[in-house]
């Protein structure tokens, strides 16, 4: 029994330190982006790769995803008639949840497990050490330009899924239902229009489908530069890094998710 | 501790030509036990699953090179990344460059790392940048320089480790040899001109012709630029040929401080085991 106990004991501890240093390696990258000496050039490279570099599968999946979803609903909505309000239902769809999931899962997919993979060699191998032996802090020209560039560009790449997405379920109305393009997409921009508007102008929707990408993109880079920077045991760990911090940004991305849209309902006046 | 003291014949001596060669080396430098200390370790402990180091005491003094020799895991590499501040010890004093190490804020830890160049024991060279930029980025980092001046000073220091600047700037780590890639770390460990120059195990790995060619290229550092050294390695043969003063660690202590003459002729039987 001492030895279950301290078992869980030790895993607690385990898991509260690594949560502690989390926070803090968020800290730190978050301080750092109004810190000199600014590295653009690693940032620029990192906004090439997370953003132009997931761009085929984004849009490829948010393609199959609006056009699944049109075929799918239309089956339903035909029972009762109501098969002109796909474009309302692919709409807010793509936009409110699927659009920065989907997005964020993809990106996750590929992204996180290449900044953990890269970090992580980097760990086995010396190199960080190395920064840090030529005065470098490792988290400010590492983990600060991919931060960066997943808060820049998660939403930009959840707006072409969100685009992609929409146009796919156009696709499907018109080739296959045989709706009009312009009944689509006026009950596309019903949908985005009927929650309200933020300062008169922003749609709610857009408002919530904006702020969950930026918020996953950080959590996305922080989570893969979290796992890389601890890796440990050779080329195993590093394998073992990449894997886990794909899992985590899977999970987190769909709880943050949950909660996100809890808030915001409240905060945006639709709850 | 043992201290090293002279005990057997010249006529003993099991490796005269690594004597000859240190006799050499003290002739352009002869006073280096006279001079201040640049490193000190004092009682140092640090353990993490179990003890590692469990209360080294050494010194490196101005323009030495000292070697700390032992098994492999015997806690050689710690020290070193104790030096640079990637670790902090349980208890203990460390000083370098007149800085209570471990006071330190981060800051002025990165600050003091800039004072100190090293290599590492696999080179550790950033395989995404070519070796002009690997050799550039301390400067990079650290100094304030136009293109030209910049690409000067590579060059100048490629040319230092024996290696052409124009045949290897613009290949990548990956595509260079073992014994290449270990220059070009030397290269980019005195890029800033470094007071002290740490080497974690320099000839692991490398083949023997390989290794008297980094062996030679160390004491030429050692002539030409007058830095203080210390090299951590479990090749106490290639160790000897660079020396100046040896400390053996053993079970997380130093168990010997001397020179490698001395060394040679302890007559502990771990020392004799290990030099064997």
């Amino acid at each position: 029994m001492d030895g279950f106990t301290a078992t869980v004991e030790q895993r607690i501890r385990g898991v509260s330190t690594g949560v502690y240093e989390y926070f803090t390696l968020a800290r730190r990258a978050i301080g750092f982006i109004f810190a000199r000496p600014f590295y653009w050039r690693d940032t620029l490279i990192q906004m090439d790769r997370i953003g132009v570099g997931s761009l085929p599968i984004v849009v490829l999946t948010g393609l199959f995803t609006g056009m699944v979803l049109a075929l799918q609903s239309s089956v339903e909505l035909s029972n009762f008639g109501a098969d002109v309000y796909i474009g309302n239902l692919v709409g807010a769809s793509m936009v409110r949840e699927l659009g920065p999931v989907l997005c964020a899962l993809m990106v996750a997919g590929r992204s996180a497990s290449g900044i953990a993979a890269e970090l992580g060699s980097m760990r086995v191998t010396e190199q960080i050490d190395a920064l840090q032996s030529f005065g470098t802090d490792p988290i400010k020209k590492l983990v600060t330009p991919r931060l960066l560039a997943g808060l820049l560009m998660l939403p930009i790449l959840t707006i072409i899924a969100d685009l992609i997405g929409i146009v796919g379920g156009m696709v499907i109305a018109v080739f296959r239902i045989g709706m009009t393009a312009d009944a689509y997409f006026t009950g596309v921009l019903n949908a985005l229009a009927a929650p309200g508007f933020v300062l008169g102008i922003f749609p709610k929707d857009f408002v919530t489908g904006l702020l969950k990408p930026f918020v996953f993109g950080g959590i996305i880079t922080l989570t893969a530069s979290y796992y890389g920077l601890s890796t440990r045991g050779g080329t195993e760990g590093v394998g073992d890094a990449a894997t886990r911090s794909v899992v985590t940004c899977s999970v987190l991305i769909l709880a943050v998710d949950y909660f996100m849209t809890q808030v915001l309902l409240v905060v945006l006046g639709q709850a | 501790m043992i201290r090293g003291e002279g005990m057997r014949t010249m006529h003993d001596d099991p490796i005269p030509a690594i004597r000859r060669e240190l006799d050499e080396d003290r002739a352009h430098d002869g006073t280096a036990s006279k001079r201040d200390a640049v490193i000190r370790l004092e009682d140092v402990h640090l353990t993490f699953d179990e003890p590692i180091l469990s209360g080294v005491s050494l010194e490196a003094r101005r323009g030495e090179t000292l070697m700390v020799a032992g098994e492999s895991g015997s806690g050689k590499s710690t020290i070193l990344k104790l030096i640079l501040r990637l670790l902090l010890p349980d208890s203990g004093r460390i000083q370098v460059l007149g800085h209570d190490v471990i006071h330190l804020t981060f800051a002025e830890a990165l600050d003091l790392r800039r004072h100190i160049g090293m290599v590492f024991q696999n080179a550790a060279l950033f395989d995404s940048m070519t070796i002009f930029e690997n050799v550039a980025y301390p400067l990079r980092e650290n100094r304030d320089l136009e293109d030209d001046e910049l690409e000067r000073i590579v060059r100048e220091r490629l040319e230092f480790v024996d290696l052409e600047p124009d045949r290897v700037m613009h290949q990548l780590p990956s595509q260079l040899s073992g014994g290449m890639r270990k220059r070009v770390g030397i290269a980019r460990a005195i890029a800033t001109d470094p007071e002290v120059v740490l080497y974690d195990e320099p000839t692991a790995g490398l083949d023997p012709l390989t290794i008297g060619t980094i062996n030679d290229l160390i004491r030429k550092l050692q002539r030409e630029l007058k830095v203080t050294s210390i090299i951590v390695t479990h090749d106490i043969r290639a160790g000897f040929r660079v020396a100046q003063r040896v400390n053996l660690l053993r079970e997380g202590r130093i168990v010997f401080d001397g020179s490698p003459e001395d060394m040679v002729v302890a007559n502990d039987p771990y020392i004799q085991e290990f030099l064997s």
